[in-house]
């Protein structure tokens, strides 16, 4: 079942375009990966999603992005609402300077999701529970966040984006800042999370999407080469740049 | 003759740079290898030339009056003078030889002048033989030294060093030197007027102490109802306070807004702007305060049937404050520019809006910068003089209403050592007192300010 449909999606940095003409289907409860090389557009267009590119001054997003059959490019769309709905994990870990528990309450908070006391606890427990950090910082919740170890502190951030339940999560790189072992626990976090949510991943490791996502879509230059099931694109590519580009030819 | 001879050490600083850079020259073009770069081989040869005629000119400053006073006044002794008589008569000599004396001239100090005219014209002739014997000496055998293609680098690059050291030295000493300049004139306060009363005391009237009869003993329970400090203490802190109102909300809020709304361009025009008010002089805010504030918030209060005085606490905190709004806008807008954008990213991809942003993780995150600012703003605050002096009065009223004047530490320090004081008189010696109070309070004020911000600054980098 499909998602999320984008329809010629066009994304500009003041005069300069960054996107051309991306027309991408995501499935729903599987896992996408976006790849290509540095500066291809596949960043801007996983921020295209949750619109914040609208936090950008300069850029420009033309086209459509219809998610549960409503387009969020379009000027109704709540723009607080779509981003409960579509969580986003960054690059780097980014935890608030605040506790661990307040790192979770902060999104159920501003969305008034818990009525009382036990219900943001309840919250809480579930969401690490999920993100798999649960055993580790249940004795340490109201320490600061930032004194857990990169590993941690991105769990953190995508228990952080589960805890409002969101259907969709946007993963930027989620594991370059972390070292194998760390990078391997969130690897199968993400495996297990996609029973729940949909979830897109933009990596720079071909052995990463080639692990952990059921499709693959390859960006060069802004645009969308190719797409489809991640087995056919590592095993079976259309296009040769996408062939030259899995096999380390460029990129 | 001393300017002479200084610009001849110039000069001869400047050749011998030029040699050393020759002489270096000429090593390469045997194909030798330099051990430095040919103006290292100069500045060599000029730092030769320099230190050691800096060295005698200032040896020669601290003892060449010594000196020359021994010799004028070794024709006195045996004759039973005393030292204070001495010190006069050595002083006749020199006011005469410059043809400054005008009382009764008696044959003595009259050679003793002759005397003292050509010890000095003696002593500079051979200030400079020995300045420029030594220089040339020196130089020559730095010149020698750098024939061997010795090292140079190393040498210079220590003298720079020196010289750094020296002037942050210089600025340490300063300062050191003004703290104790404060400490024993307020040790000497303290042993007349005692501790307890300066603190405690709620009547501060130094005016009393002056009116004295100076040919009477120091009779300190005179003093007892004089020098409370109370009064001022709670003006000054009263004002910092008023001023902080205004600067604190204002301040801050400008600051958010130039941080997180305002555009580039909007950003680019008001900062300057707004820095601006951090550059008008304090004395012009002074009788703005003075001149438009104060009477313009008397005519309200009046219209209202307020009894209010036309200097008052509240026209000059007011002002203060507005002084001040630049220190804590500026300093915020750099601390919630420097939280790291990906912070900001995190909240809006959970579906935070702006100002919920802003409140739940921007500024906690900047607080302590923030606090820093605000606490630098407050010691700024409690320094200020010129507007107090002008707006606020200068009668130390204990009073917590803002439509009386009051006055601060500053202000009060200012209007005893206006006019006439003589050294050693507790009146004076107040100030001093005052001074380190508020020394000591602001000490503190920057002392906990600079840790919250360095605190703040561990956090991201």
């Amino acid at each position: 079942m499909i998602k999320i449909n984008s329809k010629n999606v066009d994304v500009f940095y003041g005069k300069k375009q960054a996107l051309f003409n991306i027309n991408l289907d995501i499935e729903e409860n599987q896992v996408t990966a976006l790849i290509g090389p540095s500066g291809c557009g596949k960043s801007t267009f996983l921020r295209c999603l949750n619109r914040m590119n609208d936090v950008i001054d300069i850029c420009r997003v033309k086209g459509q992005i219809i998610i549960n059959d409503f387009d969020i490019n379009d000027k109704s769309c709540d723009v607080v609402r779509l981003r409960e709905k579509i969580g986003m994990v960054f690059q780097k870990p980014n935890p608030f300077p605040k506790t661990i528990y307040e790192n979770i309450s902060y999104g159920p908070t501003i969305h008034g999701m818990a009525q009382s006391k036990n219900e943001m606890d309840e919250i809480v427990e579930t969401s690490l529970k999920k993100a798999a950090l649960w055993e580790e910082v249940k004795d340490r919740l109201h320490e600061p966040g930032t004194g857990l170890s990169g590993g941690q502190q991105q769990r953190l951030c995508i228990a952080r984006a589960i805890s409002v339940k969101p259907e969709v999560i946007l993963m930027d790189e989620p594991c370059s800042a972390l070292d194998p072992i760390a990078t391997a626990q969130i690897e199968e976090l993400i495996d297990e999370l996609k029973k729940d949510h949909t979830i897109i991943i933009v990596t720079h490791s071909m052995a990463q999407a080639a692990r952990v996502s059921q499709n693959t879509g390859f960006f060069h230059l802004g645009e969308l080469i190719e797409h489809g099931s991640t087995d056919k694109i590592f095993k079976n590519p259309e296009n040769k740049k996408t062939q030259d580009y899995i096999t380390g030819r460029f990129g | 003759m001393n300017l002479i001879l200084f610009i001849f050490i110039v000069l001869l600083g400047f050749t011998s740079y030029y040699f050393g850079r020759r002489k270096a020259y000429t090593i390469q073009s045997t194909n030798k290898r330099l051990t430095a770069l040919p103006q290292f081989y100069g500045y060599y040869l000029a730092i030769w030339c320099a230190i050691p005629a800096f060295i005698i000119f200032s040896l020669w400053a601290i003892f060449e009056p010594t000196i020359v006073k021994l010799l004028i006044l070794s024709d006195y002794s045996n004759q039973g003078y005393l030292d204070d008589e001495l010190n006069l008569i050595y002083e006749k000599t020199k006011a005469l030889s410059r043809g400054q004396f005008t009382g009764e001239i008696t044959p003595f100090i009259e050679a003793s002048a002759e005397k003292y005219l050509s010890l000095r014209s003696i002593a500079q002739s051979s200030k400079a033989v020995i300045v420029l014997s030594i220089i040339i000496a020196s130089v020559a055998y730095a010149y020698k030294k750098i024939s061997s293609n010795s090292r140079t680098r190393e040498p210079v690059e220590k003298f720079l060093k020196a010289v750094l050291f020296t002037a942050s030295l210089a600025a340490i000493l300063t300062t050191v030197g003004i703290v104790f300049s404060l400490i024993f004139q307020t040790i000497d306060f303290f042993k007349v007027i005692p501790l307890f009363d300066f603190v405690f005391g709620t009547h501060w009237y130094p005016a009393k102490a002056f009116v004295r009869d100076s040919s009477e003993a120091l009779d300190p329970t005179m003093y007892s109802d004089t020098f409370g400090a109370v009064p001022i203490f709670a003006g000054t802190f009263f004002i910092a306070f008023i001023a902080m109102c205004v600067a604190i909300p204002i301040g801050l809020m400008s600051g958010i807004y130039l941080a997180e709304y305002a555009s580039v361009k909007v950003r680019q025009y008001a900062k300057p702007l707004i820095e601006i008010l951090a550059g008008i002089p304090t004395v012009v805010y002074g009788f703005f305060a003075a001149l438009t504030v104060g009477p313009f918030l008397k005519e309200i209060g009046n219209s209202m049937g307020l009894d209010v005085s036309a200097e008052s606490a509240l026209a000059a905190g007011g002002v203060m404050g507005i002084m001040i709004i630049p220190f804590i806008s500026s300093l915020s807008d750099d601390v919630i520019t420097s939280v790291p954008q990906s912070l900001r990213d995190g909240s809006y991809a959970m579906g935070a809006t702006k100002s919920e942003t802003i409140k739940k993780v921007i500024f906690p995150a900047a607080l302590p910068g923030i606090v820093g600012s605000i606490l630098l703003g407050v010691s700024r605050a409690i320094g200020e003089t010129m507007i107090v002096v002008m707006a606020s009065g200068l009668a130390a009223n204990l009073t917590l209403n803002p439509l009386e004047s009051t006055s601060t530490i500053t202000a009060q320090i200012v209007v005893i050592l206006i006019g006439d004081q003589a050294f050693g008189d507790p009146k004076t010696q107040a100030a001093f007192a005052l001074g380190m109070s508020l020394f000591l309070v602001t000490l503190c004020l920057n002392i906990v300010a600079l840790r919250v911000v360095k605190k703040y600054r561990e956090k991201y980098e």
